[in-house]
């Protein structure tokens, strides 16, 4: 690679991870190695039919079958970001913890909703909210969520092939943070959309900071809310509503009806939990609870955690309410025509 | 289940993807690029493995970029196409080989248009039409039987929406629109989306 040879990349890498874990190189951050799947601390005899295409990477057989049941979901609206999920987390048809919690606060105003296996989600969201933390803390301004997002990305992209199932979406509220003119050009180049490079731009923070008139309008552009899907395939995709899990088919029938950019934040609130609810309801690995997660310029909020069964019940209840209502009108609706068939004429 | 599609004419290369990026069975996103700009008059386009197109193609555009800031011009298409095609070749019998498909358009002083086919198992060609998927078995035909080397742009473009119905009409899946570019001596231009008629297609550009 010949940015590799430029920045020295694999001298860097080179070294003992373990024992430089305190080193202080930029380039140097702490994530786990591929190879210590090669060591199963479990080993069952039977193998686990790996008919995984296009891969040849090794793949170790899980010491028992991982499920990745859930129904995650997470749209944008002129009230901010919404994030909504349930709270199941299934193992292989049984419900191994009713009261997960699936969406998961990275900083102050990034949260990301998981998918997947619930371990490697914790794990990935832990590392991430790490390396964020240093980016702040060495740059003295918070990372944007593109840029989150293609940090996660490339984090995980040593482990594509291999049984690791990450699947998130970063819901973020960017800007409000861009104090000096020197870090605009770091902010342009972590968000410049990558299919289309503006090659009259500077690359990096050694070049020259050319500004022209239209970076006050770039800052404004570049606050705001953000959505992005990171997939452990390689997936990377900015959009303004996501759904992802086994649910999401169910999920995305209930959002792309409901869902529209003048919504208030609580007719936001209420889709996103209908679209929740329904999910869990034809979904057999989702369920339980639903969380809901309201990210705005000042942060997120978290909405107490409900019960879908109670929910459940009430809508039984309306619907007994309503054929009730609706049989007394037939019966009286009948009974005047009955009246009338039998007045003399 | 992704289209590419590329038409050289005699001073220009028309070129064409479809918009959608799928999961499984779900589309994620109905308005999504798939073309990477390499230099001011070449673009990659990049379908297959989902995280493999992109990583590969940024790889690709930040490589050509560096061989500008080196050397202070720009790669020509042929040059860029040859350097892809060598990437892919020296990671496909690695450990992680890049599962994409390929067509490299471009507009060259000394060489004219370009446009340039490749595929997942490395290979290359120079090729006056080309297309990618499933769509490029129902779609070559039809650029067989039309396609003339003296094409106009308007006549380029004919073709194209000529392609893209017979998709609308006989393709299984559903590809709502397609993204169009256009590049010739004055750089890349965008042209208009092509959409599929009287559905709803504009509705879903909200999301």
């Amino acid at each position: 690679m010949a940015l590799e040879d430029l920045c020295h990349f694999r001298d860097i890498f080179q070294e003992d991870i373990t024992t430089e874990r305190f080193s202080i190189n930029l380039l140097h951050f702490y994530i786990p190695e591929v190879e210590y799947l090669d060591e199963s601390p479990i080993q069952f005899a039977f193998p686990l039919p790996t008919n995984l295409p296009f891969t040849s990477s090794q793949t170790v057989p899980l010491p028992f079958p991982m499920a990745h049941g859930t129904t995650t979901l997470a749209f944008m609206f002129q009230g901010g970001v919404l994030a909504a999920a349930d709270t199941r987390s299934s193992c292989s048809g049984l419900v191994a913890c009713p009261a997960s919690q699936k969406i998961l606060p990275i900083h102050s105003h990034l949260v990301g909703t998981t998918s997947g296996t619930s371990a490697d989600c914790m794990l990935w969201k832990r590392i991430l909210a790490r390396e964020l933390r240093l980016y702040q803390l060495r740059h003295s301004r918070r990372l944007s969520t593109r840029g989150a997002a293609k940090l996660l990305s490339h984090m995980l992209h040593p482990f594509k092939g291999t049984e690791l199932c990450v699947a998130a979406t970063l819901c973020g509220w960017d800007g409000g943070e861009l104090e000096d003119e020197c870090h605009d050009h770091e902010e342009s180049a972590g968000t410049t959309k990558t299919q289309k490079p503006d090659l009259g731009m500077t690359v990096g923070p050694s070049q020259g900071s050319s500004f022209t008139p239209q970076d006050s309008s770039r800052k404004a552009r570049l606050s705001g809310p953000r959505l992005f899907y990171v997939c452990s395939d390689g997936t990377r995709l900015e959009g303004m509503l996501f759904s992802v899990g086994s649910g999401s088919p169910y999920a995305y029938s209930i959002l792309d009806q409901g869902v529209r950019w003048g919504l208030t934040v609580e007719e936001a609130t209420s889709v996103a939990r209908e679209a929740v609810y329904r999910a869990t309801h034809r979904d057999a690995y989702s369920g339980n609870f639903v969380d809901v997660f309201h990210i705005t310029s000042k942060g997120w909020t978290r909405r107490k955690r409900e019960d879908l069964k109670e929910e459940y019940y009430r809508e039984k209840e309306r619907q007994r309410l309503e054929r009730k209502t609706q049989h007394d009108i037939l019966r009286a609706n009948t009974s005047i025509y009955s009246q009338c068939l039998a007045m003399p004429s | 289940m992704e289209y590419l599609i590329g038409i050289q004419g005699p001073d220009f290369v028309l070129v064409a993807a479809d918009n959608v990026a799928a999961s499984s069975i779900i589309q994620m996103k109905h308005d999504y690029d798939k073309m990477f700009k390499l230099s001011e008059k070449i673009l990659l386009l990049c379908v297959g493995e989902a995280g493999d197109t992109v990583q590969f193609a940024e790889y690709i555009q930040k490589n050509v970029q560096l061989y500008k800031m080196r050397n202070g011009y720009e790669l020509s298409p042929t040059a860029a196409a040859n350097f892809t095609r060598k990437n892919l070749a020296d990671y496909l019998r690695s450990r992680t080989p890049y599962h994409v498909n390929l067509l490299l358009a471009g507009y060259d002083e000394a060489e004219g248009p370009g446009l340039f086919y490749m595929d997942y198992l490395s290979s290359l060609a120079k090729a006056p039409f080309a297309a990618h998927g499933y769509g490029a078995f129902l779609t070559l035909s039809i650029l067989d039987r039309y396609y003339r080397p003296d094409l106009s742009r308007d006549d380029a473009v004919d073709l194209l929406k000529k392609c893209v119905e017979e998709l609308s009409k006989r393709f299984i899946l559903n590809l709502p629109s397609f993204t169009v570019r256009l590049i010739d001596k004055d750089g890349i231009h965008d042209m208009e989306k092509l959409t599929l008629s009287g559905e709803m297609s504009g509705f879903w550009f909200w999301f």
